[in-house]
């Protein structure tokens, strides 16, 4: 029911939205669940595992009952979503209606479903879990539904600095944000609400002899005005991270009808200071059905009625503790609902008010299905019924300490306020002010807030600027600790997993007495609130139920994030190809004009093959592209291999000590394999080194490595051998490099170059400097197909052009493009590797490359490479294999036995790593794994896939079959 | 969490790779198990640690980072060419 | 007690009064046979299996904290045997036969769901390493399906086929890998051991290890001395200092990992699905949370918490593969301490110290060995000498090189895994 003359909200412009495909209306300021309230709404959603009807219990982020789906949003509290025209909200966890839910049968079955009941039951048979429990259990829980739709609406994350984060924009966040700002300090104020002001916005008080809203209004417009200040409302600092950085989650258009703005931000801002004033989250008393629609905590109720003009009952009983709830009742009753009884569990209550007092008294029952009716309270030896529609209760205030804990530190406990506070100094660099720090009146937390902006400052180095502190009311109000009311009954702690004072009890009478072992049995405070407003008195009960004080019995852990993050939001950016960068070649769209299909290779793309007409499959080109390397000409872009620039006086010796080989005694004009071990004595990676000049290498590496070979160069120049001049560089994406190969390469290279190239002048293995077209180009004599081949390497600006030059220039001679699948053929004719034998667990002995580790000299890996275990005879070793048995098929991932024994693990005898049809050599081959293959050859042994049900015999090979002597490259 | 790098100042940890404790690699002709000790064997400590870290999103440069393993407290950093 | 639905009625009916403690809080003896150090998964099983198999009873788990509170109940609760090496191959699997017998043998529902894992290959050369993979399992007598791009499609129609940075090309289906409840395994152990006689002893830290002849002969803790003649350390992420205390360095560095949790959503992930190009896993528990994880944070740690750059990266590969959790929202992140091998493969073995036996290096995969870990550490503490499937978490492996378990292949040196 709206209150004429209160509230905060426009009640000019009135806003439409549905419930439920029932329509409402509200005005722009309210939130979903003040809108339903004042229309009378109770029946807001659906417990977790009881599936009890549930109210509006907050009024803000720490809301655990009315949680809705909003258009495609499951579980968003009605307590934070903003009404807007056309907001479609629905009901969840029930069913056909939120009125009649089938499962509220459970409730029915409470005392058999109590604390980690399904521990004891369900026990089998085998599969019966699987088959029958866990599919009802898992359709009976969950709260919200996800639409089942791709998310594809925008979400962005921001990076923010600044000198001082203030959380929280109440009366101490206010403070601490204004004196840091005036005195010239970057300022970031964040507040989780639509509208800044915090505590201010819910209560009728005076601040500097203003009302409250209109003081912070003033102090809002004057920090707006500042160049050095942003103000971030609707943005919850969700996590506190290492050295000042923060996590913040930025609702920017959730208020909004679809549009343009990203539905969310994540923020994280990086803050030399920040000032924790979250203020303080009312805490409920246990008391039996305090779970009915209706029954709500009083600082709400007056918040409803102060920021939206919303009376959340038209009789309210008040339940407290505490003097604090008493301000509802006044509230109240200024506003004109009726007040139709207090209830105070202290003694000493003032009667003398135009109210039923019942002081020394507890509400001991509640009736009503779907909504409160009626409360009943016990006190002085009677119990009386008491007609109520809306009981609202206080046990008293928790700060929210939460962001303070975020690092592993537990807060500590405060008997003057019966609450915990953050442990001083538990986030360095942050710092709890107001309520978030235990002062629980106006005056001490604009007081405080004030202190808190100047420490900061003063940390900072900064001078500070006079700032008056205003006049605001300074009593604290009187608590006496009281949690439970005993009596018949279910009294529930956490409300939406139904979690009672019975199943904390359970759990200690079963020995889970240690908080955690109670929260995780009883999953008290795993809800979607986390416990915000049940895990305190939910360890008062635990305490009691065990012997203990609250102190000794101890805290959960708080953990980030303060309130729930969309995934989304989280990982802006990430969808469809954002998750990781692209990288294209120059020779990228000539290849994709040619139709060839591109595969990801390290973060590149590379063509798989190029199709030619008429061919239906990619073996058909790729057996093409074979032939045309084998009989005239291919051409591929190897630009993505890694290329290392090293430079230096020392640059050879440097070289010497991260390759197995000798590369200081390569002579300038020439070309070396080499490998590359990592310390552990595997092999890392390998590539080639080609001497430019005395002091100048540029080394290659594979495609997927070049990042790590680099980082590791780094780290052998830096950290191993400083002694050594040598200056590194990247120039992978600065040139552009093709292969050339086949037996007529040194037409087509000839066709290219501006001088000519001569077997005299460029044999196998050489490198040098050429004029290409009339650009400073490079060429390296080397072969990875086995055939005459070079490459030519042009800066990366020319590429392309090269690029189609050549491969026209190779049509023009029989030859063409090839792409990934022909080159794969190639190299596993020769036997030569990829990352499919260098795979990281494999040696230079079990490669049968032992010779390239030089005897004089260390080297990265030599001394690990030694090791007995390293050299073992039967470990597996290099292979080719050929297929003899009567499929011809090879597999790369089979596994190799003896040809009788049965193919288990204990007879497994090595693997394939590659596999392809070789239309050289009219045959399957592969490259295979063999314990102490290398003194097998000739043997037959059997492949055995049981995944794709192939197996064969195969002949045990060397691992070089196509033109082994080498002439073919050599020329 | 944020290292200080001694030429670029105060940076994000994500443009940073670790590398694990800063200890001095064994000379030519080191037995089995110094190398052992090198490669494997970690004091592993829960409090202060002296750690190598690359600056590979930034100006590549190897660091050594006085750190604390449970507070995550940063106490310094300075290059790795200087020496371990 | 033994616990039935019976049971359950029995007591509903009777106000729910006749629960017995799930077990004692013993005050420690002055002498045990047998103690085990940390009282985490690992811990418990043993304690179990040696009262079980062994016959043995005067045995005491010591925790620090609280039973179960370490890595056991702060992981991402995935089950699974789909190794390829051996020594990992025949533990793994061994242990996944025992979960599938767990609870009828702890008489306690630890809700194992072997709702199937389905990994992910992108390339041509990953689904050769998953075919390598998934032969080696059907070798050791698991089941493996190779999954075509159409086949992953079947299981997964919410992945993004058309869109995504890394194309899929096909899964690898481990049809008995799954989930359990973390907590209810450590708690159905601990039961389990309690109720043979084993003493569990929380808050009590121990502080030294006695040692005197080159034998252990017991140990020191917050809550007096303990003698014993056999000790086995289990503390996971603390292993170095427990080991210390011993004067032993180990082959291991701690490091955080990171898990998450979302709310409560309706049925929306039915299998275990893993997204090796984005370190990303994830499952739906039963109560409904997407229970996700990732890569570790990389760097040496002991504080259980990581930070934002790996906390953005797990929720970004989830936004790529399958954007239609995007609108979940997390509701908790944590991190655990995991004690890191070089080779990413763990430790089951004496130490140099007499009656002194070391179970650790479980890096991030513990939680599906607690089981066959429990079992073979038992095993090996009780009659000195190797369980079979276990027989290869040898200490000396990475001295010798010999019989290194480099499953990702990124090397045996610390901080590549």
């Amino acid at each position: 029911m709206r209150v004429e003359g209160y509230g905060l909200v426009d009640r000019a412009r009135p806003v439409r939205f549905s419930f439920d495909g029932q329509g409402h209306e509200g005005f722009a300021g309210d939130t979903l669940a003040s809108a339903l309230l004042a229309g009378g709404m109770r029946l807001m959603g659906r417990s977790f595992k009881y599936h009890r009807p549930r109210g509006v219990f907050t009024c803000g982020s720490e809301e655990p009952s009315a949680l809705m789906t909003v258009g495609d949003t499951p579980n968003v509290r009605a307590t934070v979503q903003e009404v807007f025209a056309g907001l479609e909200a629905r009901s969840q966890n029930a069913w056909p209606s939120l009125k009649w839910d089938a499962l509220e049968v459970n409730d029915l079955l409470s005392p058999f479903l109590g604390a980690g009941f399904y521990y004891k039951t369900f026990m089998g048979p085998h599969r019966l879990w699987e088959r029958l429990f866990e599919p009802v259990i898992r359709r009976a829980a969950g709260l919200g539904a996800l639409s089942g739709a791709r998310d594809a609406a925008r979400y962005e994350k921001a990076f923010a600095h600044c000198d001082l984060l203030v959380i929280g924009a109440g009366p101490a966040g206010l403070m601490a944000a204004l004196v840091a700002a005036r005195s010239g300090a970057e300022v970031i104020l964040a507040d989780e609400g639509a509208r800044m002001g915090g505590r201010m916005l819910l209560e009728d008080e005076e601040v500097g002899g203003l009302p409250g809203t209109l003081w912070a209004d003033e102090v809002l417009a004057e920090l707006a005005a500042l160049p050095n200040v942003r103000l971030m409302p609707r943005t919850t600092v969700t996590g506190a991270y290492d050295h000042g950085t923060y996590g913040a989650l930025e609702r920017v258009a959730l208020h909004l009808p679809d549009g343009d703005a990203p539905r969310e931000c994540f923020w994280r801002i990086v803050a030399r200071r920040a000032v924790l004033a979250a203020g303080a989250i009312e805490r409920p008393i246990a008391h039996p059905g305090n779970d009915r629609p209706g029954v709500m905590l009083a600082g709400a109720v007056r918040g409803y009625l102060h920021r939206y003009g919303v009376a959340a009952g038209k009789r309210v009983v008040v339940f407290a503790n505490n003097d604090d709830a008493h301000r509802t009742v006044q509230d109240l009753h200024a506003a004109g609902v009726r007040v139709a009884a207090v209830v105070d569990s202290r003694p000493e209550v003032p009667r003398d008010a135009p109210w039923p007092v019942h002081a020394g008294a507890v509400v001991a029952a509640t009736r009503g299905r779907l909504g409160l009716e009626a409360v009943q309270v016990r006190g002085a030896g009677r119990e009386i019924w008491i007609e109520a529609d809306c009981l609202a209760v206080s046990g008293g205030w928790n700060p929210a300490l939460h962001l303070t804990s975020h690092m592993g530190a537990r807060p500590v406990w405060n008997e003057a306020i019966a609450a915990f506070v953050p442990l001083p100094g538990a986030v360095p660099g942050l710092e709890a002010a107001g309520a978030a720090a235990g002062v629980m009146d106006t005056a001490g937390c604009l007081a405080d807030g004030l202190r808190a902006g100047k420490a900061a400052l003063k940390a900072l180095g900064r001078r500070t600027k006079a700032v008056s502190l205003p006049e605001a009311v300074a009593e604290v109000g009187g608590i006496d600790a009281f949690w439970q009311v005993q009596a018949k009954g279910r009294a529930w702690l956490d409300l939406q997993n139904d979690v009672t004072t019975k199943d904390v009890a359970l759990a200690a009478q079963e020995n889970f007495r240690s908080v955690e072992h109670m929260k995780r049995y009883t999953t008290q405070g795993m809800a979607t609130d986390q416990g915000k407003t049940s895990n305190v008195t939910a360890l008062a009960v635990l305490a009691d139920a065990t012997g203990r004080s609250i102190p000794a019995t101890g805290t959960t852990t708080f953990r980030p994030p303060y309130t729930p993050v969309s995934i989304a939001a989280m990982g802006a950016g990430a969808l469809g190809d954002g998750f990781a960068p692209q990288r294209f070649t120059t020779s990228d769209s000539a290849a994709r004009q040619r139709g060839a299909p591109m595969i990801e290779a390290g973060l590149w793309y590379r063509p798989s093959y190029f199709p030619a007409p008429g061919e239906a499959t990619w073996r058909e080109a790729s057996d093409r592209e074979v032939g045309m390397v084998r009989q005239a000409v291919g051409v591929t872009d190897v630009s993505t291999l890694g290329k290392i620039d090293v430079q230096g006086r020392d640059a050879g010796r440097f070289l010497d000590f991260v390759y197995t080989g000798r590369m200081s005694t390569l002579k300038p004009g020439r070309v070396r394999y080499g490998l590359m071990l990592r310390e552990d004595g595997h092999v890392m990676d390998d590539g080639t080194a080609a001497r430019l000049n005395d002091g100048h290498y540029l080394i290659t590496t594979t495609t997927a490595a070049a990042g790590q070979v680099m980082q590791h160069l780094d780290f052998v120049a830096q950290v191993l051998r400083p002694d050594l001049d040598v200056s590194l560089m990247s120039v992978t994406e600065q040139w552009a490099q093709f292969a050339v190969a086949g037996p007529r390469a040194l037409e087509l290279v000839n066709a290219v170059t501006d001088a000519e190239i001569t077997d005299a002048e460029w044999p196998f293995m050489s490198c040098g400097a050429v004029p290409v077209a009339g650009v400073a180009g490079r060429l390296f004599r080397i072969s990875f197909s086995g055939e005459r081949g070079y490459e030519i390497a042009v800066p990366a600006r020319y590429g392309e052009s090269l690029w189609r030059l050549l491969v026209a220039q190779a049509e023009m001679l029989g030859g063409g493009p090839y792409g990934m699948e022909a080159l794969n053929v190639l190299r596993i004719e020769k036997g030569f590797l990829t990352h499919a034998e260098l795979h990281g667990r494999t040696t230079a002995f079990d490669l049968g490359m032992q010779g390239m580790l030089k005897s004089e000299g260390d080297f990265i890996g030599k001394a690990g490479a030694a090791r007995p275990g390293l050299l073992a005879d039967d470990r597996e070793q290099l292979v080719g294999l050929r297929p003899v048995g009567a499929v011809k098929q090879l597999l790369a991932g089979a596994h190799l036995f003896e040809a009788g024994a049965e193919a288990v693990r204990e007879n497994s005898q090595g693997y394939v790593t590659s596999a392809g049809y070789s239309p050289t050599l009219q045959s399957y081959l592969g490259l295979a794994f063999l314990k102490g293959g290398r003194a097998r050859l000739g043997e037959t042994v059997r492949m055995v896939d049981h995944l794709r049900s192939v197996q064969t015999l195969c002949e045990v090979v060397a691992p070089q079959v196509f033109d082994a002597g080498g002439g073919r490259m050599r020329g | 969490m944020r290292l200080p790098c001694p030429c670029c100042g105060d940076r994000d940890i994500r443009e940073f790779t670790y590398r694990g404790a800063a200890l001095a690699r064994p000379g030519e002709g080191a037995g089995i198990d110094r190398w052992d000790d090198y490669l494997h064997l970690r004091d592993n400590p829960a409090g202060a640690v002296r750690d190598l870290w690359y600056h590979g999103g930034g100006c590549g440069a190897w660091l050594v980072v006085e750190r604390d393993t449970v507070t995550h407290a940063v106490d310094g950093a300075r290059l790795a060419a200087e020496g371990l | 007690m033994r616990y039935s639905a019976f049971e359950i009625l029995k007591q509903g009916l009777t106000g729910n009064r006749g629960w017995k403690p799930v077990w004692r809080d013993p005050v420690p003896k002055d002498e045990y046979d047998i103690v085990i150090i940390g009282g985490g998964g690992h811990g418990l099983s043993t304690a179990y299996y040696l009262a079980k198999e062994h016959g043995l009873r005067n045995i005491a788990v010591l925790e620090k904290g609280f039973i179960g509170g370490g890595n056991v109940g702060r992981n991402t609760t995935i089950v699974r045997a789909n190794y390829f090496l051996p020594g990992n191959s025949e533990f793994y699997s061994h242990s996944l036969k025992m979960w599938e017998g767990l609870e009828s043998d702890l008489n306690y529902n630890v809700m194992h769901s072997q709702r199937g894992l389905i990994n992910l290959f992108h390339s041509d050369g990953q689904r050769d390493a998953f075919a390598r993979r998934g032969n080696a399992m059907i070798n050791q007598g698991d089941d493996a399906v190779l999954l075509d791009r159409e086949g992953v499609r079947r299981h997964l129609p919410y992945l993004d086929f058309d869109n995504v940075r890394f194309p899929i090309y096909g899964g690898l289906l481990h049809p008995r890998g799954g989930t359990a409840r973390h907590d209810a395994v450590a708690w159905g152990y601990a039961r389990g051991a309690d109720s043979r006689g084993v003493d569990l002893i929380q808050n009590c830290e121990v502080t030294g290890i006695d040692i005197s002849g080159g034998r252990v002969t017991g140990v020191q803790t917050t809550r007096g001395a303990i003698r014993a003649s056999k000790v086995g350390i289990v503390v996971a992420g603390r292993s170095g200092q427990v080991a210390a205390m011993a004067g032993m360095r180990l082959p291991i560095e701690s490091h955080v990992l990171q898990a998450f949790v979302t709310e409560g959503l309706k049925p929306v992930i039915d299998h275990v699905v893993s997204f090796g190009m984005g370190h990303f896993y994830i499952s739906q528990s039963d109560k409904g949370g997407l229970v996700f994880g990732g890569d570790l944070d990389f760097y040496a740690s002991y504080a259980a918490r990581g930070n934002l750059p790996m906390k953005e990266h797990v929720m970004e590969a989830a936004m790529t593969l399958m954007p239609v959790i995007g609108r979940a929202r997390v509701l908790r992140s944590w991190g655990g301490i995991m004690d890191m091998t070089p080779d990413g493969s763990p430790i089951i073995d004496k130490t140099p110290v007499d009656g002194l036996y070391l179970d650790a290096g479980w890096c991030y995969g513990g939680f599906k060995a607690v089981p066959g870990s429990g079992f073979s550490f038992a095993h090996l503490i009780a009659t000195d000498r190797h369980h079979a499937p276990a027989a290869r978490f040898r200490l000396d492996r990475f001295r010798s090189g010999a019989g290194l378990m480099d499953e990702e292949g990124t090397g045996s040196q610390h901080n590549l895994h």
